[in-house]
């Protein structure tokens, strides 16, 4: 039987398969690469840049807890310059799709990094944060009021020509009201879910884990949730939706791709597991070859309720 | 790199406090003492995350079970803290584990004609190990060891029977001087001259106070930080530290697991 085929496309970016990793649980590919052949994984998201570098909170900022992990990074990130300077000479040896994932304290921040962006042959993509839970300044304004993110999604709309992918956050009553809003201003994608904001407390001292009080969750834990929102915006939208939420094995991945996903995130899981990119990918394939499915078209959205 | 690992031993070393023998690829002798690893205790969600561990010892021993005859090894020395650690102290003889290893820079040896001193507190003992072994090779290696009670003292007779000479402190006398293992460290640095090189590894406040001797008696001095990772490749950026020319505006934090964990103190930024 021939190999099945794996490959999709995410608004004009041809992905080999719908395995990606996501922003902020992979550095800038590099970190990895001695763990996994990062031409076997579908697109590589960079963690969130910023106009200018951004230190980030103090520490503690992670803390696991059970089937997941807060964290408060507060988006440290290198900057757009240091970005084009040190991290894109390596990526531009990846024979891999690469998204950048972007954010900005303010509209202009967001307008300015896009238009930055734009400009850059190697990038494929770009995957707004607008859901950042962490600063406090920023990500969660936009992220959780629809009029907020439709003004940052169609700022960077006019800013850029290049394939548009937006973050949801979880943290909101209406997910599919933003997931409207995004696709109405612009959005040639969606990718969901952001970290859900949690917290950790420390009986002994009193006190929360995390320096920054509260984080976002990740890992398993937030896979159920997950799974429910991409099922319900996928409803909702026509535009291509990207799963993300505690995706450990290709089973996870396949899930998410039934509830209607074109494609799907890695990400907690590179953490304790550097390959685990391409062992859901290649899961994936063998999954689809056991079952005779030719193409994982035929699995996308396939749900029957 | 990663690969799959068998337990050998896992014994008791002081009441909360194990040391594991684990086979490693043969490769696994490139690693430099202060380079760590991260265990993944079992394969599933809870606990999640991997452990980070320095490297207690590492070489090879004879078996039946590798057509050479040879199995490498690698061992980590570790306090029981949580549910990880908890698990890790179940494992016995023929378990498996997942570890990524070596990961992060180790110690720079420095020069063989200069004393070196270590200065370890509780488990902060356990890279220093692998570190006296390499240096006392060359170098007439002193230890200074710390930790609240006698049970905080970790293979101080491993430490003795390599040549090194061992300064003990306790929080409450149990074992050596009653006070502070660094209160001990500056004594002897007062009470002899000579260029020596310090090497520290141990609570946060503790290599504060080692890098505040260093200063005083300039000399060099490099540290082992711990941190709260997730990765330990440098992609998660929990376990981050300030350094030297860290400020909110010109960010520098520096990542334990891949710039560190050992650093020269100058590097980093104390306050």
């Amino acid at each position: 039987m021939a190999k099945p085929d794996l490959s999709v496309e995410i608004s004009g970016i041809k992905l080999r398969n719908p395995v990606m990793t996501a922003s902020g649980t992979f550095g800038y590919g590099k970190e990895f690469s001695q763990y996994l052949d990062l031409e076997k994984i579908g697109a590589i998201i960079t963690k969130g840049l910023s106009l200018r570098p951004k230190a980030g909170n103090p520490t503690p900022r992670i803390v696991e807890t059970p089937g997941g992990m807060l964290n408060a990074i507060g988006l440290q990130n290198v900057g757009i310059d240091a970005f084009i300077q040190e991290k894109l000479p390596f990526l531009r040896t990846v024979n891999t799709p690469v998204i950048v994932n972007l954010y900005g304290n303010t509209l202009e921040e967001y307008g300015a990094l896009a238009e930055k962006l734009d400009r850059l042959p190697e990038v494929a993509g770009l995957e707004v944060n607008i859901s950042c839970p962490n600063v406090k300044q920023g990500g969660i304004v936009f992220g959780t009021d629809p009029a907020a993110a439709a003004e940052v999604v169609g700022l960077v709309r006019r800013s850029t020509s290049k394939p548009l992918i937006v973050k949801l956050s979880p943290n909101v009553t209406d997910i599919v009201r933003m997931a409207d809003a995004c696709v109405s201003a612009g959005a040639d994608a969606l990718s969901l879910i952001n970290t859900l904001t949690g917290m950790a407390i420390d009986l002994e001292k009193r006190r929360p884990v995390l320096a920054n009080v509260t984080g976002g969750l990740s890992g398993p834990a937030i896979k159920p949730v997950a799974l429910r929102m991409v099922w319900q915006v996928s409803m909702a939208v026509t535009v291509p939706i990207i799963g993300i939420g505690g995706i450990m094995s290709a089973t996870d991945a396949l899930e998410f791709i039934l509830a209607g996903a074109t494609a799907v995130q890695v990400g907690t899981a590179n953490f304790l597991d550097p390959s685990a990119a391409q062992t859901v990918a290649a899961g994936i394939e063998d999954y689809l070859a056991k079952n005779g499915i030719g193409h994982i078209k035929e699995l996308i959205g396939a749900l029957r309720v | 790199m990663q690969f799959k690992s068998m337990v050998i031993s896992n014994v008791q070393v002081s009441p909360g406090y194990f040391r594991m023998r684990m086979t490693a690829p043969p490769a696994i002798v490139a690693a430099t003492p202060g380079q760590f690893v991260m265990v993944r205790v079992r394969d599933a969600i809870d606990p999640l995350l991997r452990r980070p561990f320095g490297i207690f010892d590492l070489g090879t021993f004879t078996t039946e079970y590798t057509d050479c005859g040879r199995q490498t090894f690698c061992e980590i020395l570790y306090k029981v803290v949580g549910k990880g650690t908890e698990m890790l102290a179940s494992l016995h003889h023929g378990d498996h584990l997942d570890l990524l290893a070596p990961l992060g820079k180790g110690f720079a040896a420095g020069e063989p004609a200069e004393e070196k001193i270590l200065v370890g507190g509780g488990v902060g003992l356990a890279p220093l190990y692998f570190l006296a072994k390499e240096l006392a090779k060359t170098s007439k290696v002193r230890l200074f060891a710390g930790g609240r009670n006698k049970e905080d003292i970790l293979c101080i007779t491993e430490f003795e029977r390599l040549g090194v000479e061992t300064y003990v402190a306790t929080d409450d006398g149990t074992l050596g001087d009653q006070g502070l293992v660094t209160q001990v460290l500056e004594k002897h640095l007062a009470a002899t001259g000579g260029s020596k090189t310090l090497f520290a590894c141990g609570p946060f406040p503790m290599l504060k106070a080692v890098a505040g001797i260093a200063d005083r008696y300039n000399l060099e001095c490099q540290v082992s930080l711990e941190g709260y990772m997730a990765c330990g490749v440098g992609a998660c950026l929990g376990c981050v530290t300030k350094g030297k020319n860290h400020s909110e505006e010109t960010p520098d934090f520096r990542c334990v697991c891949k710039d560190g964990p050992v650093f020269p103190y100058r590097e980093l930024k104390w306050d």
